[in-house]
């Protein structure tokens, strides 16, 4: 890959250019002065990142989409085979499983891990002391590595009675639950994992925001007598829906790629109730093709992307007027 | 002045940076001359022993050929790991892939043709025709069988004591695995026998059950059509055995996503009392995942109606990217390492030994990739090595020679085990699952695959 620091074309100064507007004097820009006024070194400094990103991030990016349109055993050149992927993909009865799994991941993390970290944060943010401990502690499970915290909870999930959260249960009377082990516990089980090693970030975030609420709105609110109900819903909450908006489509954005979890807990099983997703793409790719099938890996992934962009864009433009 | 000094340190900064991603693309190469030959050795955690072991016979092979460097990679064979060292050029130039795999590389092209140098050593007609059927396409032939095996049923003698029962007379019938598992687990609040579910374990092991039961799921209808016979009457009848397990005897115990890995490390653990894998599992068990040898009982699978016992095994391969010279020595590797020591009494004594002084398992009961008399008498010769517990093992070592060996389904073998992980996995979380529903679903979709 070369990358040459050829400066953009520029209208010369001798070019006929539209008749001036105004008598301000017309500023002649040629490569002469667009070295002079920096833009040469500017290129230069950004030369390592454009290299770094153009070869790890956007050349993939590119990349997946040629290999969308392609079949490949990865060692013989590929063949074009135009849509066929796409229309193989779209023809997998395993896919509307997929979306629906992770549609319903989705949305049980919105419900349960969303608000979570809002209430934990505004709740840390009222203790007077020990904050930092109290925040060191929501963000410990961060800390962990996620493989080594989803292996620590496939213990804790142990179906049977003498499993870690069975006996908890037990003591309050609860029978022992199968947790990964049933179709109709499997997702929910995955989602309070995830919500516990996310949480904690999203915390950080909320308090750091918190900071910026003024402190006389408070005041105000106080001296209309506000209770603490209403300071919180009508004070903090908007203060920080800016950041809300963002959270959510972050949210959004990082749970319809879900993989680590179902791939790690349950392999997409029992009986394909954790099937994502990302992970129908990972078995395109690797488990039964042995590489046979990476067409139709990237072009779900494509497919995957395009949908998320759409999704992002018509979100900014709804809560445009809210979020300002 | 200052902006010219701007530019010669973002200058500079670039140079690194390009200077040391052309680093990264430098690759290796041998000084000494010698062909240098990347070989697969044994799976991430395993014993040291087994290193010590392969050293000494890395050195064996050296001293005999001067002009080959053998450097051991650490491998385990994985799909998705052979997919990206392939794409990223980091595959070993020599590795083993199971039979099950085989027909996958096979149809993606994805494997090396070593007709020639099989014709060459005068192995082709050596091998049993069953097993060199795996590695075939048309009359081409893509790798060396090294080592076959049929299935058996592995069992815990210390729970079989516990639970009241004799570990020299194991069951015969899958009645009495059902009593036995109930018996273990009732006695020892162990799982009395599992199932693999995942990672396309569990249509294998259905699979093999149906084989037993006298089924099967495909029909190799000889025009390169096959079709599917998932809904058959042996399939049901081996899901309803594991229905019956489950959700009357509750037997299985608590965890019902496992495969290979998860379940021999369960067992190693001694939390299982019995479970269906390849004969030759042993040596992993013991190798990879410190099982006790005293607790470690084989015998064959029960078979009914006519059925058979589902075999397998690895092939020994050459990477499909090597130039000539390393494929020579390649071939050169593979017969040492894993062919002489089947046909050849020196070869035979001196790897039987070399692994005997490492502690590593001599003996294990496998089928014979050769003929059955080239196997016996190859046992005969490293008779004073052996070290695994054969008496342990005696109903598999004699009962198996009285079971039909039966391949695995040829076409779309992965994806169909994959849709049966499905099934078994639905019969074993879901109470109310209706076998006979699940199987025309599958057989369905299997149709669909085999049609494409």
């Amino acid at each position: 890959m070369t990358l040459t620091a050829k400066p953009p074309a520029m209208p010369s100064a001798d070019e006929p250019g539209p008749p001036a507007a105004s008598a301000r004097p017309k500023r002649t820009r040629n490569p002469r002065t667009w070295v002079r006024g920096g833009g040469l070194s500017t290129l230069v400094f950004l030369a390592p990142m454009l290299v770094v990103f153009g070869f790890f991030s956007w050349s993939p990016i590119v990349q997946s989409v040629i290999m969308s349109l392609q079949k490949t055993n990865l060692l013989d050149p590929p063949t074009w085979v135009g849509l066929d992927n796409f229309a193989n993909v779209l023809s997998d009865p395993l896919l509307g499983t997929a979306v629906v799994n992770t549609l319903y991941f989705a949305g049980l993390a919105l419900v349960l891990g969303f608000p979570l970290p809002i209430i934990m944060a505004v709740l840390m943010s009222e203790v007077r002391r020990g904050k930092g401990f109290y925040s060191a502690l929501a963000y410990l499970p961060v800390v962990i590595p996620p493989v080594v915290a989803v292996l620590l909870w496939k213990v804790f999930f142990d179906a049977s009675p003498t499993g870690l959260f069975n006996t908890i249960l037990g003591w309050v009377g609860i029978p022992p639950q199968p947790w990964l082990q049933s179709p109709a516990t499997a997702m929910p089980s995955l989602v309070l994992e995830a919500t516990w090693a996310a949480a904690g970030g999203s915390i950080i975030i909320y308090l750091a925001a918190l900071l910026s609420v003024p402190p006389e709105l408070y005041d105000a609110a106080e001296v209309d007598g506000a209770s603490i109900w209403r300071k919180i819903w009508h004070v903090t909450l908007p203060q920080l829906r800016g950041i809300l908006f963002i959270m959510l489509i972050l949210q959004i954005i990082g749970t319809a790629q879900v993989f680590l979890e179902p791939y790690l807990f349950t392999g997409g099983g029992p009986n394909n109730a954790t099937v994502t997703i990302l992970l129908l793409i990972y078995r395109y790719a690797f488990q039964n093709s042995l590489g046979g099938d990476y067409g139709e890996a990237t072009a779900l992934s494509v497919m995957l992307a395009v949908v998320l962009a759409l999704l992002s864009w018509l979100y900014f433009k709804l809560t445009e007027r809210w979020s300002s | 002045m200052k902006s010219s000094r701007t530019v010669a340190i973002a200058g500079l900064a670039a140079i690194a940076m390009v200077g040391s991603l052309a680093a990264c693309s430098a690759g290796a190469s041998s000084e000494s001359g010698k062909t240098e030959l990347r070989v697969a050795t044994f799976p991430p955690g395993a014993d040291e022993a087994a290193y010590t072991a392969f050293a000494e016979q890395e050195k064996q092979f050296e001293a005999e050929h001067e002009d080959i460097d053998i450097i051991g990679v650490e491998y385990e064979w994985e799909g998705p790991t052979f997919a990206v060292q392939l794409a990223g050029g980091s595959l070993p130039d020599v590795f083993t892939v199971p039979f099950t795999d085989a027909k996958t590389l096979l149809e993606n092209g994805q494997l090396m043709d070593v007709t020639d140098e099989i014709d060459e050593l005068g192995y082709t007609d050596k091998f049993n025709p069953i097993i060199l059927d795996a590695v075939k396409d048309g009359d081409r032939i893509y790798g060396f069988p090294r080592q076959a095996y049929a299935m058996g049923l592995h069992y815990n003698r210390t729970l079989f004591e516990a639970a009241g029962l004799d570990p020299d007379s194991p069951p015969t019938t899958w009645d009495e695995v059902r009593e036995a598992a109930k018996a273990i687990s009732e006695q020892t609040g162990k799982a009395g026998f599992m199932e693999m579910t995942q990672n396309n374990t569990g249509g294998w092991q259905l699979t093999a059950a149906t084989v037993a039961r006298g089924g099967s799921i495909q029909e190799d209808n000889g025009d390169g059509t096959y079709t599917s016979t998932i809904a058959n009457d042996a399939t049901a009848s081996a899901l309803e055995f594991l229905q019956a397990l489950r959700w009357e005897d509750d037997s299985l115990g608590s965890n019902m996503l496992l495969d290979w890995g998860t379940i021999n490390q369960e067992f190693a653990a001694g939390n299982i009392g019995m479970y269906s894998s390849g004969s030759d599992v042993y040596t992993a068990l013991v190798r990879d995942f410190s099982l006790n040898p005293d607790d470690y009982g084989l015998t064959v699978v029960p078979v009914e109606n006519g059925g058979g016992t589902l075999g397998g095994g690895d092939i020994a391969v050459v990477s499909p990217t090597v130039d000539d010279t390393t494929k020579a020595a390649a071939v050169t590797w593979i017969d040492w390492y894993y062919m002489q020591k089947l046909l050849d009494e020196d070869a035979a004594v001196l790897d039987a030994k070399t692994l005997a002084e490492s502690d590593q398992a001599v003996g294990t009961p496998v089928l014979p990739v050769l003929d059955r008399e080239t196997y016996e008498e190859s046992l005969t010769w490293i008779e004073p090595y052996i070290n695994v517990p054969r008496e342990q093992m005696t109903p598999f070592i004699d009962g198996v020679w009285e079971q039909t060996p039966v391949g695995e389904p040829k076409s779309k073998t992965q994806e169909i085990y994959a849709l049966l992980d499905t099934v078994v996995q639905a019969v074993l979380t879901d109470r109310n699952a209706d076998i006979d529903t699940l199987l025309a679903q599958a057989d369905l979709d299997a149709q669909a695959l085999l049609d494409q």
